[in-house]
């Protein structure tokens, strides 16, 4: 068991392109942390440099306080999982976990009863005889961590390990996983590109995008106070709706109406530098059907109407799609978080506002609908470089504070 | 579960084949077991008639080049036929295998083409698994390198041999001036290490060629994940992919065996058998064109042709077990 620190750490390749930047990032011993992040934004390139998969070419990575940049893999320590399972074909179960205890030169005996405890955790004792080609895709995902763990590595490295298991057994592994990691207490650092993965796995989460960090903390306080717009638009599912909005007249001139902002915020945006055009951000569960709201939450709010394109019934609650006029937020990180959503070339016409309402609320397609949101939790970004302007001292205030 | 009347076997495939999604569920007991027994549905025969008729003008031109052909000889080896005493032709059963396999020329050159198989081919794995592993590791200037690799196999392997020869000859050859001792083509045990020189050098980058395409099912996360399991690069190689490409090794081990047992051209070039340098195809040779004995030398070809069957049909047998996670190997 060991900490993790990694100081200023970054990869170039031989071309010229930087796949990490300058990522400084302290993991406690114990810690589960993960990397998140769209395709190409460095996670993995940082990670198989932890794991000395990959050259750091520059900056420092200590394991245990201790400078790894030069150590082959081998003897840094860790135990490293793949999204691919990456078990030997031609070795059975038992021989697959028994690899890395076997060249570590252990007794048999010591070897097969470690091999039968992990497999007993992870519920493989019937199949330690089988071949990796005789087991299903979580079974081999199971085996995998199996010959990770056997060896109480200093800490676990974890490439997408869920990614390639089907959606039900990748909500079952991810409980198995995170049990795991609480019972061992080993240091974990995951990598994945699922946003619902890293919300509820980690103690903590990075957000990467480009080769460097966006922002760091716990998973609750990436939600609820995202440092930029792209850390807002990366994590929740669905994701916050973006509109832009323009500074007239001390208020905000959006296609959801006139929104008023408080003193702080206009002191911000009335300085010389400021940006005139911004995007708001609302999550789609701080909007609510306007007739189920009553007068005391109505008043920290405001209300607009407009017609409704699709109501999808979860049951719990409703996500219903609005169709609202105006200009479309624009940004270079929206864009690239409408390209990793594989949505980059599907917009369709004006903007489409996703909201989340209570069940209750007798909403039809078709109609036209009075809709009440938080102006509490409204999120004002600066295109220009992403930056959240709610933002005061890490909190984020709403567009109403003082 | 309930099972309706239970339909005849026959029905119950017919059902299966024309509408695959329905039924599984419901009848899973009739699906095992029976299914082989059951006779086969109109659409099967008639789709295994097609298989037939597709397979028809490839079979039978295979008739006609190759089985033709191996029968014949195998025919004329049952005969005594010697195209200079064409009168004396007679159909003398066996006589002409106890002849070539009692005579101590066969054996000699039988013993001659075994020594250059093993030597050659053991060479040409460990040299082509290295060749495989810098054409495939290399990164710049990647097709140079394996353009230049191939090189020895794009030359016509006679043109090659004639190159050797010269290069072995006194007085002239490059090599052979290195050497003290002259002549190097004259006496046997240097005669058969440049025969086999000659061999290796020209086949080994075919060797190696094969071997590559093993060398890239290896998926890279099994040798990262091999390295963050503690294994030196030596360990990687023999414990990781050694074993994966295992099958890729068995062809390339195969293809080269059946080629160097039937060696001939550099041979032919180099020293033209002398000094009991003959291959078992030179022998042939000998026999049937320039000795005009279409008995004696069929009974070779026969005998030849036999041997490698046997390479093949043994290396095929390995092939069975050795595929490693071939996905039933188990579950037999």
């Amino acid at each position: 068991m060991a900490d993790i620190v990694l100081d200023k750490v970054s990869k170039r390749f031989p071309d010229g392109t930087v796949a990490v930047q300058d990522v400084d990032l302290e993991i406690a011993d114990g810690e589960f942390v993960i990397l998140v992040g769209p395709s190409g934004c460095g996670k993995s390139t940082t990670l198989n440099m932890i794991a000395g998969l990959e050259d750091i070419s520059s900056g420092e990575l200590r394991i245990a306080g201790q400078r790894v940049n030069d150590k082959a893999p081998r003897d840094r320590d860790i135990a490293m999982v793949f999204q691919s399972y990456a078990l030997y074909p031609n070795m059975t179960v038992r021989e697959n976990m028994a690899f890395p205890l076997r060249l570590a030169k252990m007794d048999k005996d010591a070897i097969n009863e470690k091999v039968d405890e992990a497999a007993k955790v992870l519920e493989l004792t019937a199949l330690l005889d089988r071949k990796p080609a005789n087991l299903s895709g979580g079974q081999r995902q199971r085996v995998a961590m199996g010959r990770a763990i056997v060896r109480q590595p200093k800490a676990f490295l974890m490439d997408e390990p869920l990614s390639n298991l089907d959606a039900k057994l990748r909500v079952q592994m991810r409980t198995v996983v995170s049990r795991l990691q609480k019972q061992l207490g080993t240091t974990t650092v995951y990598v994945t590109h699922d946003q619902t993965e890293a919300m509820t796995l980690g103690d903590r989460v990075v957000i990467m995008r480009g080769g460097a960090v966006q922002q760091v903390g716990r998973p609750q306080e990436l939600y609820d106070h995202p440092g930029n717009l792209f850390v807002a638009g990366f994590i929740g599912s669905p994701s916050m709706n973006f509109l832009h909005a323009a500074m007239e007249d001390g208020k905000l001139r959006t296609a959801l109406g006139d929104v008023p902002i408080g003193e702080r915020i206009r002191r911000q945006l009335e300085a010389g530098d400021a940006p005139r055009e911004l995007i708001l951000g609302v999550r789609p569960e701080h909007f609510e059907d306007a007739e189920l709201v009553d007068e005391d939450t109505r008043r920290r709010g405001m209300e607009f109407e407009a017609p409704v394109d699709i109501v999808e019934s979860m049951g719990s609650d409703k996500y219903v799609y609005f169709t609202v006029e105006g200009e479309r937020a624009s940004a270079a990180e929206l864009e690239e978080l409408a390209a990793d959503a594989g949505a980059a070339d599907f917009t369709g016409a004006g903007s489409s506002l996703v909201t989340r309402l209570s069940a209750e609320s007798p909403v039809a397609e078709g109609q036209n609908r009075r809709v009440w949101f938080n102006l509490e939790k409204i999120h004002l970004f600066d295109p220009a470089n992403g930056r959240n302007l709610t933002l005061h001292e890490g909190r984020a205030a709403g567009a109403l504070a003082d | 579960m309930t099972l309706p009347a239970t339909p005849t076997g026959a029905e119950v495939a017919a059902a299966e084949t024309e509408r695959p999604t329905g039924r599984h569920a419901a009848v899973p007991t009739q699906r095992t077991g029976r299914r082989g027994r059951a006779p086969l549905s109109e659409n099967k025969k008639a789709e295994r008639r097609l298989g037939w008729l597709l397979c028809a003008p490839a079979a039978l031109v295979m008739v006609a080049v190759t089985a033709y052909p191996i029968s014949y000889s195998v025919w004329l080896s049952l005969q005594r036929f010697d195209l200079r005493f064409p009168d004396q032709r007679e159909f003398i059963g066996l006589e002409n295998y106890v002849t070539v396999l009692t005579n101590q020329f066969w054996w000699t050159a039988f013993g001659v083409t075994m020594l250059i198989t093993v030597v050659t081919v053991a060479i040409e794995l460990v040299l082509g698994m290295g060749l495989a592993l810098i054409m495939h590791r290399t990164l710049v200037g990647r097709g140079i390198v394996r353009t230049a690799a191939l090189i020895p196999y794009g030359i016509v392997t006679v043109v090659a041999a004639f190159s050797w020869r010269y290069a072995w000859t006194p007085g002239t050859g490059y090599l052979a001036n290195l050497m003290s001792d002259g002549a190097p083509l004259t006496e046997r045990a240097s005669s058969l290490a440049i025969i086999m020189l000659a061999e290796i050098w020209k086949t080994t980058p075919f060797m190696a060629l094969l071997l590559m395409a093993g060398l890239a099912l290896v998926p890279e996360d099994l040798l990262k994940a091999a390295s963050t399991d503690g294994a030196t690069s030596w360990q990687r190689f023999t414990k990781v992919m050694l074993p994966v490409m295992k099958p890729a090794i068995l062809v390339a081990l195969l293809f080269r065996t059946l080629d160097a047992f039937r060696v001939f051209d550099n041979i032919f070039v180099l020293t033209a058998g002398g000094n009991e340098t003959s291959s078992v195809s030179m022998l042939a040779y000998n026999n049937l064109i320039r000795g005009l004995n279409l008995g004696i030398g069929s009974t070779m070809s026969v005998l030849i042709f036999i041997t490698v069957a046997i390479i093949a049909f043994t290396f095929v047998k390995l092939f069975g077990t050795a595929a490693p996670g071939s996905s039933d190997e188990e579950r037999r």
